[in-house]
């Protein structure tokens, strides 16, 4: 059972996404959020920024910020060890709006056990850092989950983190 | 060279660009040429000079934007060089103020001093219009790209190892912030 491969909500995350006019979408690839990205990255208007590192995109969201446009961070549990001072000492300092869409690994079925320890540490690290943390087990939360969380952060300047999980995505095979 | 001579170089007769510096001394050298909202200091998040840049040059394409940032902050987020030539903005630019060293720490040898050439690094990334220069002539001179929309492009300042004294501009990222949304307009 691989929920990911239910039609039709990648689909209707583009749209939320392009409902709240999200022009920049920064992303470190992932399995969970693959449709996603190609959706990003076929639309016209919208700039699909591959990043080497998860800490760019505090970077680059606020520099989008700085010149008018909304964004959003695609990326994975285990990056969220890599941005922790760029979340702390940038997005938090400056109070820039962030919303991260985190694809957990590590908690449902999972196969590799280097994948535990990080995810394990999501929830409390970037509650520690001050993010607003929601989690989404179920397709039929996301779309709502995701349009509040960046309404509240453009209006608001604050940052959130939706973590999809590995319930909802699917464990990774590895045979 | 000296440093705030050449910062002062490239930001003379500025017009529209839009600044982003690098937290420790390419933060002083920007403040020193005069603060205003159109700059966006950083005084913190070491590595993400280059990234906030990106993101402002993306959202502000009809307006030149400048990174002013040092070799040790550069280093840190050097992967972020690939992550621009991917892009390809034609309105950035990216400049290095490199003295070799951590002037903030105690003066110790950056990767710069030990083998690492950065004008070379971000070539090899896929910034293709990539120099150094070594003289204030060649500076003033340079000074005119950062207007041209043909980016992305990247430079090295070397300059000499001196700390001149803190210029410090206002340290509160929120005000920072806001001032430079609201400067345009």
């Amino acid at each position: 059972m691989n929920s990911a491969a239910t039609p039709g909500w990648p689909s209707r995350l583009h749209a939320v996404l392009r409902a709240q006019a999200v022009r920049q979408v920064g992303y470190v690839p992932d399995a969970g959020h693959r449709q996603l990205i190609e959706l990003c990255r076929a639309d016209p208007d919208m700039h699909a920024v591959p990043l080497t590192t998860e800490e760019e995109g505090m970077g680059l969201l606020g520099g989008a910020w700085l010149g008018g446009q909304r964004g959003v961070l695609l990326m994975q549990s285990s990056g969220v060890g890599n941005c922790v001072n760029a979340l702390a000492s940038l997005t938090q300092a400056c109070r820039f709006p962030l919303v991260m869409l985190v694809t957990m690994r590590g908690e449902w079925g999972e196969g590799n056990p280097w994948q535990l320890p990080m995810a394990r540490a999501v929830t409390p690290v970037l509650e520690t850092l001050g993010l607003r943390v929601v989690r989404v087990d179920h397709a039929e939360e996301i779309e709502d989950t995701v349009a509040a969380m960046l309404a509240m952060a453009y209006t608001t300047e604050s940052a959130a983190a939706v973590l999809l999980g590995q319930r909802l995505l699917g464990a990774k095979v590895f045979q | 060279m000296e440093r705030r001579a050449a910062v002062a170089s490239l930001l003379a007769a500025r017009g529209p660009l839009l600044v982003v510096s690098g937290l420790g001394g390419t933060t002083w050298d920007v403040a020193a040429v005069g603060d205003e909202p159109r700059n966006f200091y950083l005084w913190g998040g070491m590595g993400c000079a280059v990234p906030v840049g990106l993101g402002l040059a993306l959202a502000q394409p009809s307006r030149p934007v400048l990174v002013i940032t040092g070799d040790g902050e550069m280093l840190m987020g050097v992967g972020s060089l690939a992550t621009v030539a991917a892009q390809r903005p034609a309105n950035l630019a990216i400049v290095v103020v490199d003295n070799e060293r951590y002037g903030e720490t105690g003066g110790q040898l950056s990767h710069a001093a030990l083998g690492a050439d950065l004008a070379g690094m971000a070539r090899a990334a896929g910034i293709t219009d990539s120099v150094t220069l070594e003289d204030l002539a060649t500076v003033a001179q340079y000074r005119a790209r950062l207007h041209e929309a043909s980016g992305p492009r990247f430079a090295v300042l070397k300059v000499a190892p001196e700390s001149p004294p803190m210029v410090l501009p206002p340290r509160d990222g929120v005000l920072l912030k806001q001032r430079f949304r609201a400067s345009l307009g």
